[in-house]
């Protein structure tokens, strides 16, 4: 997917999702391989709730495969 | 090329609950509902409230609206109109039980029923004991709203405009409203689309600020719109700012971390809240900590390179105490601030959070206009959600009442268009000028050269908001500052797009929002100004008392001349007696 469509993909509903998502797109998604892309876009079409489970309140993904991508939008 | 064109019997702009509640009434019928929204519907951001909804439903504690009624006027510190207030508070009982019907689960007690639970400012008896009125799924309450209407509609063959910006709305010489002019983000091709009857449920405005806990997508374009149209924003100058919110980013803190033992310090290290609140000190009420941080940093005590905000101290509690009962909190300081708060303090600052004022309202969703010495409703144009006023929240909103307050008057909204359209069965005539206007509006975008950075204006503005018509409002403090915003206004022509592409251009999209934050947030500056008094979340020091003989009253800022205007506050419940005003004491 092209990244301007993902920058929009990036709008959530809430703030604190719209930080680390665009964050990794702007600091992350340029250098990552393809399959990280992708796996970013897929993560992307997920719930905003889910989002916030993974990525801001650290529950394991259920596939272990966004396991490093999870860990590089987290930014700790 | 030509206009593309769309006609339907009902326009809804937004895809919160407001919007989807008043779209899911509509399609229902045999109306052709279309909605409009900028993001996925159920990324808007009634996602974000995770608390819950009040309804009297006296499952837990004894209960009945009208005592909500009253703390709702309390809180309201009685600049809500008392008719609206009535219809909200009798209405959430039927609207919890419809949502119930319409998929969303709930939590439950044992005997079954909804679950209740208690907040601040909920009495039981006219402000006594505690109340329990809260209903809520879990913590994400406004995800299961979203998920289940949205549902709802889609079964009900509403059709979605996914990832449309609307531009503006369009409206004949009478000032009917006759649709909008809306661009597909994807393609950036513009679309018409005609109505009889048009819903804004658009949402907040929080982006106005450089520090807010909204997400990116809350820039008040409806309120922005409506401004547009020549229609008022009404008591814009009430906003609720949380006094601690992630310095720079907005993140709400929750206030449990004081109740915990956390406090606040400045660059001294001193506890500054003992100065300002000897007594409650770090637990004193929300607009006296957010006014002492605001204050700290005025005063050249602030932390950090730029001095521009105050630590939010945990450490001392150790790691073991910081880990057990405040994990969020940590996260969220590694995450966002890149601090560990079990080690260091937490950079802070007062971020805005909700706006009480919007489009004015009445009950039934009917956008209204002063006319003469009385009030019009404007044809074929609703409001309803954060983005309106009805009044029901006047000077400070109780928790619970927010989603109460989208899903009451999304309803009503939709229900009366239902009216509406039986009574006018026909489109009214396009307006083209009104078309061009909007059309303008895109196309100035395509401008090119050089000129500002729409990056660097939208940062200016939002912190001139922040200093100048955030929590520390003085006259000479605000009178600065809107001179200062509209220098910057006057600024806006010269900013210009570098990329002039079509497919996706989501700088195209952020320059029309920044249209939409400095008509909003102009609004709220001189609205903040011109009311001398302090009265629930507007609190001036050079005027620090109440005053109900010149200021019970609502006020109406017009973008045309940045005029004000005022409106008596409707005092007359439909069927109770008047509530009248009191000192707010909790």
């Amino acid at each position: 997917m092209a990244k301007a469509s993902l920058r929009w993909q990036c709008r959530r509903g809430m703030l604190e999702l719209d930080f680390v998502l665009e964050r990794y797109l702007d600091r992350h998604y340029d250098a990552a391989d393809q399959t990280e892309q992708g796996l970013f876009a897929r993560l992307l079409s997920a719930q905003d709730p889910e989002l916030q489970l993974w990525i801001l309140n650290g529950v394991t993904h259920p596939d272990p495969a966004f396991q490093p991508l999870i860990a590089k939008i987290r930014g700790i | 090329m030509a206009l593309n064109k769309r006609r339907f019997d009902a326009l809804i702009i937004g895809a919160g609950g407001a919007g989807l509640n008043a779209a899911i009434q509509l399609a229902n019928t045999d109306a052709r509902v279309a909605v409009v929204s900028k993001v996925f519907p159920t990324r808007s951001h009634t996602v974000a409230a995770q608390g819950g909804v009040n309804a009297a439903l006296a499952n837990v504690l004894p209960d009945n609206w009208h005592w909500h009624m009253f703390d709702t006027v309390k809180g309201s510190d009685y600049l809500g109109d008392q008719d609206a207030i009535e219809f909200m508070c009798r209405e959430a009982i039927p609207t919890v039980y419809e949502l119930e019907h319409n998929g969303v689960p709930f939590s439950r007690l044992d005997d079954g029923k909804i679950y209740q639970r208690a907040f601040g400012g909920q009495s039981q008896d006219f402000g006594g004991a505690q109340a329990a009125r809260t209903c809520a799924a879990a913590d994400r309450t406004g995800h299961a709203i979203l998920h289940a209407l949205y549902q709802q509609n889609v079964r009900a063959r509403t059709h979605f405009f996914d990832e449309y910006f609307a531009i503006d709305l369009i409206r004949d010489d009478e000032g009917a409203i006759l649709g909008a002019l809306v661009m597909e983000i994807e393609t950036g091709e513009p679309l018409l689309i005609e109505a009889k009857a048009t819903v804004l449920a658009t949402g907040g405005c929080g982006q106005v600020y450089r520090t807010t806990s909204n997400a990116h997508i809350n820039t008040g374009d409806g309120m922005a719109m409506a401004l547009r149209a020549g229609i008022p924003l009404m008591d814009m100058e009430f906003f609720q700012f949380h006094p601690t919110g992630i310095a720079g980013r907005g993140m709400l803190i929750t206030e449990g971390v004081r109740g915990e033992g956390g406090y606040l310090v400045n660059r001294d290290g001193e506890r500054f809240m003992e100065r300002y609140a000897p007594n409650a000190k770090d637990l004193a009420s929300r607009d006296v900590v957010s006014r002492a941080i605001v204050t700290e940093v005025k005063e050249g005590r602030g932390c950090g390179p730029q001095a521009d905000h105050v630590l939010l101290k945990v450490d001392h509690l150790g790691e073991e105490i910081v880990s057990k009962r405040l994990p969020g909190i940590r996260e969220s300081g590694r995450i966002f601030a890149g601090v560990d708060a079990a080690h260091e303090p937490l950079p802070v600052f007062p971020t805005a959070h909700y706006v009480m004022g919007g489009i004015p309202t009445d009950p039934y969703g009917r956008v209204i206009v002063p006319q003469g010495t009385g009030e019009e409703v404007v044809p074929g144009l609703y409001a309803a959600g954060e983005c309106a006023c009805v009044s029901v929240h006047g000077a400070n909103r109780l928790g619970g009442n927010s989603l109460l307050d989208i899903l009451v008057f999304g309803r009503a909204a939709g229900l009366d268009v239902i009216e509406n359209l039986q009574e006018h069965k026909n489109h009214r005539p396009m307006n083209e000028s009104s078309v061009e206007a909007a059309m303008a509006r895109l196309t100035r975008w395509d401008q090119k050269g050089e000129g500002i950075s729409i990056r660097e204006l939208r940062d200016e503005f939002r912190k001139t908001m922040e200093d100048h018509a955030g929590v520390f409002r003085t006259e000479e403090i605000m009178g600065e500052g809107v001179e200062k915003l509209k220098a910057l206004r006057d600024r806006l022509p010269e900013v210009r797009l570098h990329d002039h592409s079509k497919v996706f251009n989501t700088a195209r999209v952020e320059a029309l929002e920044l249209e939409n934050l400095f008509d909003t947030g102009i609004a709220i500056a001189y609205s903040a100004l011109m009311r001398k008094e302090s009265r629930g979340a507007h609190s001036r020091p050079d005027y620090p008392d109440r005053d109900d003989t010149n200021w019970m009253k609502h006020s109406l800022y017009f973008r045309e001349d940045d005029r004000m205007d005022y409106k008596p506050v409707r005092t007359k419940p439909l069927t109770v007696e008047t509530f009248p005003p009191k000192a707010r004491v909790y």
